[in-house]
Order: structure tokens, then C-alpha cells, then sequence
């Protein structure tokens, strides 16, 4: 309700003055104050983005993988990018979707890690705790029909306890012990879960890094979108451990015989 | 206090007619009332210990922290009223965090002495506020490596002795790990047992050990310091 007196009686919004009425003062405007505020966009859609990233537990903790590439649409246009990223002694954060939104959330995260250790208070953030902020900031952020564009997973481990669980753009979280992102859910989550469920207590590190070679090569012969150069991340009691960038081996003699591929015989 | 009721010292922005600023007087005077803190730049690391005055039996050990923490690779020290320390300590994390975001690399610890130097030096210019009732000491290990402005640092109520005590060491050749050593012995020695109450020990240290980052001293070290220093104690006395 507008209560000033020069305005009663009037149209709002009226950006003439039919009746000659200035100067009295300066009438405050009824329009919208910053134009440059009209022109901030929500996020429609990610531009650059990345695949799939996978989390198993095994015997010692949490294993994960993700490739090396961020695309601009079908373009694979950056083939260096990191998409596992250590927070903190505990944890690692895997991200698809949109990459300057994973920038961003890295960023959060690195301020939220220096204020815990700034207090100085013997606590630090584990797991649990990064993926329960992540869930919050990702549903205050959907709320605001301006969402993070991303799909993540959370893997750590902490005082002798595993912990993997997923989170996306709608605040969205579940836990499995076996997770999967984007195209990975629905590719590789079938394998992780043949390979791992009921076995999280036996399988060692090596077989754990066996199954997600596997998955991650069906996924670079399935997924137009992914790259044969990943990194795999490994929490355990020691720490976080995020391998250097690796290469898959893959085969392609079958194409040959895919008409529209190879020779055409006829 | 001569000062006390002549209305002269109502405010940091108001002379005395002999031409003195009385709440700046009173801000030093609480930090000559405060326990020592040092500051030492050693070779590889820098050390920061503090001599914390003990006013209460009731209060709990470890409370009232006057080492903090302004970012992963900066810690601060500070002699004068502890919420004053706090008050500066907050704005320094403040600042730390700012020029992060804007720089998007860690802050250099000149920088934000810089602008902590101009955020205190506003509470001496204006009628509604006071002066902060504290000296600091920051130190750091950046990307020019370790970093103090000094050699060595003195402030509080020991000062003159704990920097006579700094003067003769090689500081520039120590490690951090005989900084801490020498760190805790001139704490020790620059208490005035007769006169003060119980005290606490508390040093912190960025070095090679701590991978960079400003946290507090181990305790195995701590106690090793601490040992040597009550000994190095009566040794002086006879």
C-alpha cells in the first residue's frame, strides 16, 4: 500500500503528469526500482556440462569415478576438467550437470571448510554433514526457481563409517551402496549393483576398482557424452585419495561391421 | 585517573587542553594490563605464544582464547580486552574470506594486516565509538613464505623483556619446531609470578609440520616446550 499523499487518488504507474502537478516534491516512482534487477536471469538450462559419476562402498570405505569431460552440448569441449573434488580430510564431492554451478559450489564449500576450521572448536565437517548442507543449499536454491544444475554425489568416510548419498538441482537426496548419476543411472547402476550389493563388507580396493573400470568403459561405449580419461577417488581411514587422470582400454574392431560406421560392403 | 570526570575523555575525537587523546591512553593502558603475546618468524614457520592471565579459579582450561585463526594460513594474537581480539579477529576472517572471493587465491598475510591496520585505526576517529583496547600480532605463512612485518613480536605487559629476550635469539636460523621451545621459555620468563595470578601457556605455529596451515602446537611438543621453559626457569634463578 502506498500511504504517500501525493499519490492518493492516482493510477499507479503513471509515468506522465496530466495535471501539471509538479514541482510539489519529488514523487517517490511507483515502477520497478533497479532495472538492472528485471534483468537477472534464472538458470534455464546448463551450458557446459558433465556425465556421469559413480560411487560404490567396499570393504575399507567409498570408491568413485568420474571422466574428464566437460561438453558444450554435444562438443567435447573441455577434456582436462576435474569433477571430483576433496572437501575437507573426509569427503569427496562428484558432480555432473552444469560445471560453472560445480565451480560455485566448490567455492561455498571452501569458505564453509575455512569458517569450521577458523573456530578452532576440535570438529571438523564430515560426510554426513557436507551432504546434509548441500541437500539445503540445493532445495533453497530450487525454491528460488533459480536452480544449482547439478547432480552429486557425496562420498566420505569418518570415524569408521562409510557414507555415500546422492543430491541434485531439486534437493533430492537418497543413499545406496550404489549410486550413480545422469546417464550413469541408468547404464551403469545395474551393473554397480550386480557387482556390489551384498558384497560391501568383502570386496577390497583393487576389486572395488575393477568394477568401476568395467562400468566406466560401458559407460565410454554407451554415452556420447563421456571421454576414455577418468580419475577414480578412494575415502578410507587414511584419507581422500584422488588418482591422476587415467585412460581406458577399448576396442573398436567391432564397429567395422556397424553399417553407417565402418566400410560399406554393399 | 586525572582524566576521569574532565569530560576530556569521553571520546577519541576530543584533544585535552595539553594536547592529548585519552581514550587512545586508556586503550593502551588495557593492553599493558593484559598478559605477553609473542610473535616469532622463524626460518621455515612462524610461532605465535601468549601469556594468558588466569582471573578466575572457575574458569574452565582453555577458555578464553586470545590465539585465533583467521584463515587456514593465518593466525592471530592479541594483549588487551579479549572481545575487542574477538571483534578484530571476526573482521580479519571477514577479510580474509572477501579477498578470496574476489582474488579467488589465499590472501597474503600484508594485505589483510593492511586492511585490519585501517579497519582499527576508524575506531580512533569518531565520538559514537572507541578505540579497540588491544595490540595484535598477525602471522602467516603465505606465498612469499613465512610472514610477521617482523623478526620478532612483542605486546602486553612483558613486552620490553620478551623483546630484549627475541633480540638474542637468531630467529632468522631457528626451525619452527625450536622456535616453539624458545617461544614458551621467554613466556615463562617474562611472568611475573610474585605479582600476577596463575597463567596458561597457549602457542599455535604454521610450519613444515603443519602442512602450512595455523594450528595450535602438539601436545607432545607443548609439553616438551613447556618443561624446558619451567626448567630453564630456576636454572636463571640461581
Amino acid at each position: 500500500m502506498d500511504h504517500h499523499p501525493t499519490n492518493w487518488g492516482r493510477p499507479r504507474n503513471d509515468t506522465v503528469d496530466p495535471y501539471g502537478t509538479y514541482p510539489i516534491h519529488q514523487r517517490p516512482t511507483n515502477v520497478p526500482k533497479d532495472a538492472f534487477a528485471a534483468g537477472i536471469q534464472h538458470t534455464q538450462q546448463p551450458i557446459v556440462t558433465g556425465t556421469s559419476v559413480l560411487g560404490i562402498k567396499f570393504k575399507d570405505g567409498i570408491m568413485m569415478a568420474a571422466d574428464n569431460l566437460a561438453s558444450y552440448g554435444s562438443l567435447a569441449r573441455f577434456r582436462d576438467i576435474q569433477r571430483l573434488h576433496p572437501v575437507g580430510e573426509h569427503t569427496v564431492l562428484g558432480a555432473g550437470g552444469d560445471m560453472s554451478d560445480f565451480q560455485y559450489i566448490q567455492g561455498i564449500l571452501d569458505e564453509l571448510m575455512i569458517d569450521e576450521f577458523a573456530a578452532g572448536d576440535g570438529h571438523t565437517l564430515g560426510p554426513a554433514e557436507v551432504h546434509n548442507y548441500l541437500s539445503e543449499l540445493m532445495y533453497a536454491r530450487r525454491s528460488k526457481m533459480n536452480p544449482l544444475w547439478n547432480s552429486l554425489l557425496v562420498g566420505g568416510f569418518k570415524d569408521g563409517k562409510r557414507f555415500l548419498a546422492y543430491v541434485d538441482l531439486l534437493g533430492t537426496t537418497y543413499s545406496a551402496s550404489t549410486l550413480a548419476t545422469g546417464y550413469g543411472s541408468h547404464i551403469a547402476q545395474p551393473l554397480l549393483r550386480r557387482a556390489v550389493e551384498g558384497r560391501e563388507d568383502t570386496l577390497t580396493e583393487d576389486e572395488a576398482r575393477k568394477i568401476l573400470e568395467q562400468s566406466m568403459q560401458v559407460l565410454f561405449y554407451r554415452d556420447a557424452r563421456s571421454l576414455d580419461q577418468y580419475q577414480i577417488a578412494t575415502i578410507t581411514a587414511k584419507g581422500v585419495n584422488i588418482s591422476e587422470s587415467r585412460k581406458l582400454e577399448t576396442s573398436w574392431s567391432f564397429a567395422e561391421g556397424i553399417r553407417g560406421y565402418g566400410a560399406q560392403t554393399q | 585517573m586525572t582524566s576521569i570526570g574532565t569530560g576530556y575523555d569521553l571520546s577519541a575525537s576530543t584533544y585535552s587542553p595539553d594536547g592529548r587523546i585519552f581514550q587512545v591512553e586508556y586503550a593502551n593502558k588495557a593492553v599493558e594490563n593484559s598478559g605477553t603475546a609473542i610473535g616469532l618468524k622463524v626460518k621455515d614457520g612462524v610461532v605465535l605464544a601468549v601469556e594468558k592471565l588466569v582471573h578466575s579459579k572457575l574458569l574452565v582450561p582453555g577458555a578464553n582464547r586470545r590465539i585465533q585463526t583467521v584463515d587456514r594460513h593465518i593466525g592471530l594474537a592479541t594483549a588487551g580486552l579479549p572481545a575487542d581480539g574477538r571483534t578484530v579477529a571476526n573482521r580479519a576472517r571477514d577479510e580474509a574470506a572477501g579477498y578470496r572471493d574476489f582474488y579467488r587465491s589465499p590472501p597474503t598475510l600484508k594485505t589483510i594486516a593492511d586492511r585490519i591496520g585501517h579497519f582499527v585505526q576508524m575506531y580512533t576517529l569518531y565520538s559514537s565509538v572507541r578505540p579497540f583496547g588491544i595490540s595484535t600480532i598477525l602471522g602467516a605463512v603465505d606465498k612469499d613464505g613465512p610472514a610477521l612485518g617482523y623478526h620478532g613480536a612483542a605486546v602486553g605487559k612483558g613486552r620490553q623483556l620478551a623483546k630484549t629476550e627475541l633480540e638474542k635469539l637468531k630467529l632468522s636460523e631457528l626451525t619452527a619446531r625450536e622456535a616453539v621451545i624458545e617461544a614458551a621459555r621467554i613466556i615463562y620468563l617474562v611472568h611475573e609470578d610474585a605479582k600476577e595470578k596463575e597463567f596458561e601457556l597457549e602457542m599455535s605455529w604454521i610450519g613444515p609440520e603443519t602442512n602450512g596451515l595455523h594450528v595450535a602446537v602438539p601436545k607432545d611438543l607443548f609439553d616438551e616446550a613447556e618443561a624446558k621453559a619451567k626448567e630453564a626457569l630456576v636454572s636463571g634463578l640461581e
